[in-house]
């Protein structure tokens, strides 16, 4: 029972985690009908570039509390992310626009690739120990399950930032302009929304939920890498294509299950199959699940297009 | 008339000079070493793999990120049959099969080529209902499961031997004949004849360039035959490729297991050429990479695909030497070596050849019936 706990725990932390990042590609998905390979690259650029400046700040300006410097270098990437996708989005995908559907994903591809590299030459390729900020001491619950701070501030933050993207979509003008824009940039566009400016915001919300994901991430695991974006990239992307890709609510639902069964999956399936399966197959849980979901329900969870306009 | 025959003569002129060539390339560029043979088969074996998968994206429209598995599949095919491993770990193998099992690479092609294409199948029919990106995700969780199993399927029972992968592969060969006595010819030495030394890259080389010249012969032929029209007609509009009478069922399912067989074939030339494989062999990358090299030279045009695979597969072999040169390590500090360079480079060619040609470096003449879901 407290494995169970336990793993319900790190589901939800990892699947909060996953949501965030789901949110990035279903926005610009349900606006622009690209698949942005490039956004778990956003998340690494994001925890890199925060990682650099803990470095840096941690010399500079010593015996700042932790959960300031967090929140500081949190934003500062958020601002660097946030460029570096409306730049990404205004250079290599805008130009595609009206091309055929391949060419703006194989520049996606291509821009992915090309983060990697650079963040590999600008930080070298090796993994950087990733700096624990808050307490480290775990807090019991149950008889033997834990949770850590830093977990308690990823759900925590995970919680606020939907919070505030549902209101921004729902109650704003910039997310009114962002649902007709999704509806049909023509006609969003004869209603006096520029759609360009919309897609451009898209992007930026996105860049900042994966950047704030990225330093959860790396504060979870306690390294930064310049590859760490690619697995939690698509996992994130299947969270969206499972909840119904497109639909908010749908990628929230998508990471979140799909932390869930992750975690559960790798800490039960040793004794299902009397070991021959062991918890190295944890990676595959997400895709069989995906696969299994949409021979069921061809548009996801919440999907509510039908599987032609896809 | 007199047009007809002049256009016939500078067909056939244009076959024999390029036959011509491409047998000789080798042989020239063995001469400066056989690095640059090796780039050579490789490029050839990529031309083969983005073959099958342009019959999949380019004819029948269809998306697939998983292509490596098939070529997975036909590697470790391979593998298994003609490497001490299977004798190793199994002794009732090993007591079947005394020798090892040495299998003839003429039955493990189509052996290869058959498991690829049931799998192909077997990967579509779940997904018939998909359409784009959908399809798109499944393929590449497809792709990730396959690459998973071969990393972790050591235990309890070592099939694959995990990441440490199957090394003791024996090389092709070719024209054995047991009964007659007749040794045949080692691919994976070098041949002398009167004299001049053909080396092993060599040798593969002409294998993989027939293999190569015989599938753009069936890609050519399925493109002018119904089954082609038919997955074309799917590609621009599925729906109405239904009301006309396609059974859209089947030929999707034909798409997928006939692309799967190219990547099968590659592939158990793949593990003969290498003598070993393992999964990091089929990576994720390397599925995008496939994509890339069919998108780039023109979705659904042969000679185009055949030009991205080349590009793509020689380009970053030929920089990296060409930063091997210039000892770019120093000059940078170490921060850009050729590895590294290379990756810069082909992100860079992905996304500036994408958008000064959109459609490919050489896509089909034909305009509006080319690609899939194109601009609404």
């Amino acid at each position: 029972m407290d494995v169970l706990l336990q793993q319900i725990i790190n589901g939800l932390v990892l699947g909060s985690m996953y949501a965030l990042v789901a949110l990035g590609y279903t926005m610009v998905y349900g606006i622009i009908n690209l698949i942005n390979f490039a956004h778990g690259e956003v998340l690494m650029v994001g925890a890199l570039v925060s990682w650099a400046l803990i470095g840096w700040m941690q010399e500079h300006a010593p015996g700042l509390p932790g959960w300031v410097l967090l929140l500081f270098v949190t934003l500062v990437a958020c601002v660097v992310t946030s460029a570096l996708n409306y730049t990404i989005e205004k250079l290599a995908y805008r130009p595609l626009r009206n091309s055929p559907k391949l060419a703006p994903l194989i520049t996606a591809i291509g821009v992915s690739l090309l983060l990697q590299t650079l963040a590999m030459i600008v930080f070298k390729p090796n993994y950087k120990p990733y700096p624990a900020l808050l307490p480290t001491d775990a807090i019991a619950i149950g008889e033997s399950a834990v949770i850590t701070p830093t977990q308690i501030m990823v759900l925590v933050v995970t919680a606020v930032s939907l919070v505030s993207l549902m209101y921004l979509v729902n109650y704003t003008r910039l997310g009114r302009a962002m649902r007709a824009t999704a509806e049909s940039p023509r006609v969003a566009a004869l209603m006096g929304v520029r759609p360009d400016t919309v897609i451009s915001a898209t992007f930026v919300i996105g860049a900042i939920l994966a950047t704030i994901a990225g330093v959860m991430y790396a504060s979870n695991y306690g390294s930064a890498h310049h590859t760490m974006g690619v697995l939690p990239g698509l996992k994130a992307f299947t969270a969206a294509v499972f909840g119904g890709i497109g639909n908010l609510a749908g990628a929230v639902v998508g990471g979140i299950l799909l932390g869930l069964i992750e975690a559960i999956g790798s800490g039960y399936i040793g004794d299902l199959t009397g070991g021959v399966l062991g918890s190295n197959y944890a990676d595959i849980f997400a895709f069989v699940v995906l696969i299994v979901m949409l021979t069921l329900r061809p548009s996801g969870l919440l999907g509510e297009r039908v599987a032609d306009r896809a | 008339m007199a047009s007809t025959d002049a256009s016939r003569r500078d067909r056939f002129l244009v076959i024999a000079f390029s036959t011509f060539g491409l047998l000789i390339l080798p042989l020239v560029l063995q001469s400066a070493g056989n690095f640059w043979v090796r780039i050579a088969d490789t490029a050839l074996l990529y031309v083969l793999l983005a073959l099958g998968l342009n019959i999949v994206v380019g004819y029948a429209g269809l998306l697939d990120l998983g292509y490596v598995a098939f070529f997975a599949i036909g590697a470790y095919m391979y593998g298994l049959m003609a490497s001490p491993h299977l004798s190793e770990h199994f002794p009732w193998f090993a007591a079947l099969f005394p020798h090892g099992l040495h299998t003839s690479v003429w039955l493990v092609i189509p052996l290869g080529a058959a498991v690829a294409g049931i799998f192909g199948v077997l990967l579509g029919a779940p997904t018939l209902k998909l359409r784009g990106d959908y399809l798109a995700i499944v393929t590449l969780g497809f792709g990730e499961i396959i690459r998973v199993f071969m990393n972790n399927l050591e235990a309890p029972i070592n099939i694959t031997n995990g990441p440490r992968g199957l090394d003791q592969i024996e090389p092709v060969t070719l024209f054995r004949f047991d009964w007659f006595g007749i040794p045949g010819i080692n691919l994976g030495k070098r041949l002398e004849i009167g004299g001049y030394t053909l080396s092993s890259v060599t040798l593969y080389y002409y294998l993989f360039l027939a293999l190569v010249v015989l599938s753009v012969i069936i890609c050519h032929r399925l493109e002018l035959s119904r089954i082609g029209r038919a997955w074309m007609a799917i590609r621009e509009d599925e729906i109405a490729a239904k009301a006309m009478g396609i059974n859209t069922r089947n030929m999707k399912l034909l798409a997928f297991g006939m692309g799967a067989t190219f990547g099968g074939v590659s592939g158990v030339m793949f593990a003969a050429f290498q003598t070993f494989v393992s999964p990091e062999s089929f990576s994720l990358m390397e599925s995008v990479m496939i994509v890339a090299m069919v998108v780039l030279g023109g979705l659904g045009h042969l000679p185009g695909v055949i030009l991205g695979a080349v590009l793509l597969a020689a380009m970053p072999e030929v920089l990296r030497w060409v930063a091997g040169v210039w000892d770019l390590q120093r000059l940078t500090d170490g921060r850009l070596d050729a590895s590294i360079l290379r990756q810069l480079l082909i992100a860079l060619a992905m996304i500036i050849i994408m958008l000064l040609r959109p459609r490919g470096l050489w896509p089909t003449p034909e305009h509006g019936k080319s690609l899939p879901s194109g601009a609404k």
